[in-house]
Parts: C-alpha cells; structure tokens; sequence
C-alpha cells in the first residue's frame, strides 16, 4: 500500500490529485475543532469578525483529547465522527479551509462544497487515539479556552496516518470501500 | 448484616474507571486478535492491526485507549444483606468517577444540561442502575461509554407478529446506517422485551457482558451467532471502509414483555469497548 506524504497547508493542486482510499501522512500545522469551536466559528462570521486563525488551506481535525498528564504533549487524541460537524463545514469551506481530518460518513451538501472547493475530507483510525497522540508533536490551545476539551489547539503533527475517505471529485470512500468488498 | 464502607466502593470505582479506559479487556483483545486473521482485505487488516497496536500502547503507556472516555456506567447488584456505612451509595460512586477521571487524567465529557451544555468538569454524574440481590456481597461493573457509538444506537416498538425476523431486520437496519460512525468493529448489544426502558437497559446489560459469554439460552445463543453472520455480510468491515469485520460480538438479553408489544433495544459499542467487573 503506498502512502502519499502530504504537508501543510494544502494547495489545491495537491488536494485535487488525492484519490478516495488513498493513504497519506500529514505533517505540519493542523487545527482541533468540534462541535461547540464550530459553533462558534460561524456565529463570529455571521458577526462580520474574524476566526482565531487564518483558515485558508488550513486541516482542521475534529477532536477533543484527552488531558496531558505531567511531561506528555497531549493526552489520547483520535478523531470524532464527523458527521455532528456536517451543519458548519460548508461555509468553512467556503472561506478557504482545505481539509477535515475526523471519522464516519459526510451529509451530500458536504460532499458537494468538497468538490466546488476542490477540498478533502479524511479518516484518521477511530479509537486509535494513544497512537495518534505519538504523532503530535506540539499542541497549544489558541482560542476558546472555556471550552475545555473542546477548545481549538494549533497542532504540530508529523505522519499523522489518513485515509482519504471523500476526494475532491466527490467519490466516497465510505460507499466505495464497501461496495469494491462486497463485489469480491 | 455485612457492613461495606462507601470508601471502599469509592476506590473500586476510581481504580476501575481507570484501569478500564487503559487496558481493554482479554475478550475484547481476542475477538479483534480473531478479526485479523480472519480478514484478507489488506486495508481491513491493517487498519485493524493499528487498532490492535493502539491498545498496545495505550497499556504499555498507561493512557486512554480512546479520547473519548466516555459516560461512566455503573452497574451495581447489592446484596441484601449489606449495609452500606459512612454515607450513601449514590454518591460514593460519584466520588470515585470523580476521582478516577481527575487522576486517571481521562476526558471529562459530561454536561449538566441537555440543552445548556454546560460542562460538569468532573465526569460526573455517573449512570447508575442499582438491582438488589440476595447474599451479602457488592458487585460492582464499570462500562465507560463512549459517544461515537452511543449516538448510534436505536430502539424500536415492534409489533408481536413482526417476530425473530423483525427483530433481525431492525438489528441489521441499525447497523447498516451507523456504518463507520460506531468505530467498527463494533460489539452489539441487543435488550428484547419488557417496556420501553427495560429494553434499553437490557441492550446496555448485554453490551457489557463479555463476548465470549454466549446467552445461557439456547434459542438466543443461536440468534446471537446468527445475527453475527449476518452483520459481518453487510461488508461494512473495520472503520466502515469495508471487509468482513464489521463486528466481534452480539450479545442478547431478554425480558418477558405485553401481548401487544415487541421492544427491541440495539445499543452499539465501538472496538474500544471497555468495561470492568469487581466484587467486594
């Protein structure tokens, strides 16, 4: 199985070549958020204000880790189901974000801003949070630290382990992976 | 009357909220050792040997197997001849979640309200279900539950005509459109009969008995094998990307239930699915 080394942030001429169930390694900045940071994210827009950091070609994964105990980096930190995200997604696409990084199926209208945005949505391993923590090699919390867990941390990843579960021509991995074993 | 100081539930219950989030059980491990072998799609086998190597060093490392370290569940059968001294039961399980998550360095995932979301900051409060027993014993389950799987869960009021294949069908309804969601290889635990609520309660009792405990029922063993068949035929295989390892157990409790009524309960567990027994 090859594996694509991809870093941050994306271009476009980078994202449009990812074929779905195609593995890759990301390295660089990517940014935690979900449920309550989207919220949040969107009722700023809507505001006319600014999000706490530049978004475009930006990865945002979807997690809520774990404390760190003393001397750790991060706690366990592997992605949550994306699907509690569909709501907000396509109007981040919209202001330039390039990719997701989470787990579990996307809604249509999702499907369909990844294309007109030539984005990309991927799967990290669901659960797999104690080996995903290994390859996060610094994490700090820059915004909405009320929120605790659910606070939006710039992260420094290196070989961050991704599936490629929607491309940006819309081809869902989730459907295809299944269908290609059921047709064995 | 045996006398059981709420400090010792307390510590039990600390020890193991932790323990459990750290180390998944032997047959959890095994049914996904089995997965392995059994699957030749290579994606499915490698994304099952990270799962795999993620509880290795979540053990290794005494760290959460998953970030989600979910609700606690507490499962408490009391003998009637204990009487529990130095304070209530209720609370001394919420001091050990409280404990547990704070020193276990676990997530705390809990919000006070529903609709106001306001974080709890401690884990707490616990879920807890309380059946008296005979004897003087204290025998206490810890199943911390994680919420990518939880949301997937159903409940449905079948009719009695719908029967064994109705149930079947809703069964693998439900797991068809919680696809990848769940973390799969996911453990189903199936409530049958009773009300409403004895069917949900049952389908949690059932996901926290271990996998390779089949129904002491011969007619539910063989549905719990059957209904395993089939959901690993739906080819939704490991984190929904396909291949045959779309679940590693199915496990069925039952209740007697209203001439008019079928409940049936499906509540899914993710490959992390953690839980813990003690008795004191």
């Amino acid at each position: 199985m090859n594996i694509t080394e991809l870093t941050t942030p994306l271009k476009e001429e980078v994202t449009s070549k990812l074929k779905a169930g195609d593995l890759v390694e990301i390295t660089g900045t990517i940014y935690s958020a979900r449920d309550a940071a989207h919220k949040r994210f969107v009722e700023s827009l809507q505001k006319g204000e600014k999000l706490p950091f530049d978004i475009k070609g930006q990865v945002i994964y979807y997690v809520g880790p774990c404390p760190a105990k003393p001397g750790q980096i991060i706690g366990s930190a592997g992605p949550t189901t994306s699907g509690r995200m569909d709501k907000y997604t396509p109007q981040l696409l919209e202001c330039g974000l390039k990719a997701m990084i989470g787990k579990g199926q996307r809604n249509q209208k999702v499907i369909d801003s990844i294309v007109a945005n030539k984005g990309v949505y991927f799967s990290a391993v669901g659960g797999a949070a104690a080996l995903i923590a290994k390859r996060i090699k610094k994490s700090e919390i820059i915004a909405y630290d009320d929120l605790g867990a659910e606070g939006v941390r710039k992260m420094e990843v290196e070989k961050l382990p991704l599936i490629v579960a929607v491309d940006s021509n819309g081809n869902d991995f989730y459907k295809q992976g299944k269908n290609n074993y059921l047709l064995k | 009357m045996r006398e059981v100081h709420v400090s010792d539930i307390t510590r039990e219950i600390k020890e193991m909220v932790i323990s459990c989030n750290y180390v998944l059980a032997d047959d959890i491990k095994d049914g996904l050792a089995t997965g392995v072998e059994s699957e030749d799609d290579k994606l499915a086998k490698s994304l099952l040997s990270q799962i795999i190597e993620n509880s290795e060093i979540a053990a290794r490392e005494q760290m959460p197997i998953c970030q989600d370290t979910g609700m606690a569940v507490i499962f408490v059968e009391l003998g009637r001849k204990v009487a529990i001294v130095g304070g209530g039961l209720e609370e001394a399980i919420n001091e050990g979640v409280r404990q547990g998550y704070k020193e276990g360095y676990l997530r705390k995932s809990v919000v006070q309200d529903p609709l106001n979301r306001e974080n709890t900051k401690d884990n707490t409060p616990a879920i807890l279900h309380v059946e008296l027993t005979e004897g003087e014993q204290v025998k206490l389950t810890v199943a911390p539950k994680g919420f990518g799987s939880e949301n997937m869960s159903t409940l449905k009021m079948l009719k009695p005509a719908d029967g064994k294949e109705g149930v079947i069908d809703f069964v693998l309804d439900s797991v068809e459109k919680a696809g990848g969601n769940p973390c799969p290889p996911i453990v189903v635990g199936i409530g049958l009969g009773g009300t409403m609520e004895k069917a949900a309660l049952l389908a949690k009792k059932a996901a926290v008995r271990p996998i390779n405990q089949p129904s002491v029922n011969q007619f539910y063993q063989q549905l719990e094998e059957e209904l395993l068949t089939k959901i690993n035929e739906l080819g939704i295989g490991p984190q929904g990307f396909g291949g045959k390892t779309t679940a590693i157990g199915v496990n069925i409790e039952y209740y007697p239930t209203h001439i008019a009524g079928l409940p049936v309960a499906v509540n899914i567990n993710c490959h992390a699915t953690r839980h813990a027994t003690k008795t004191i």
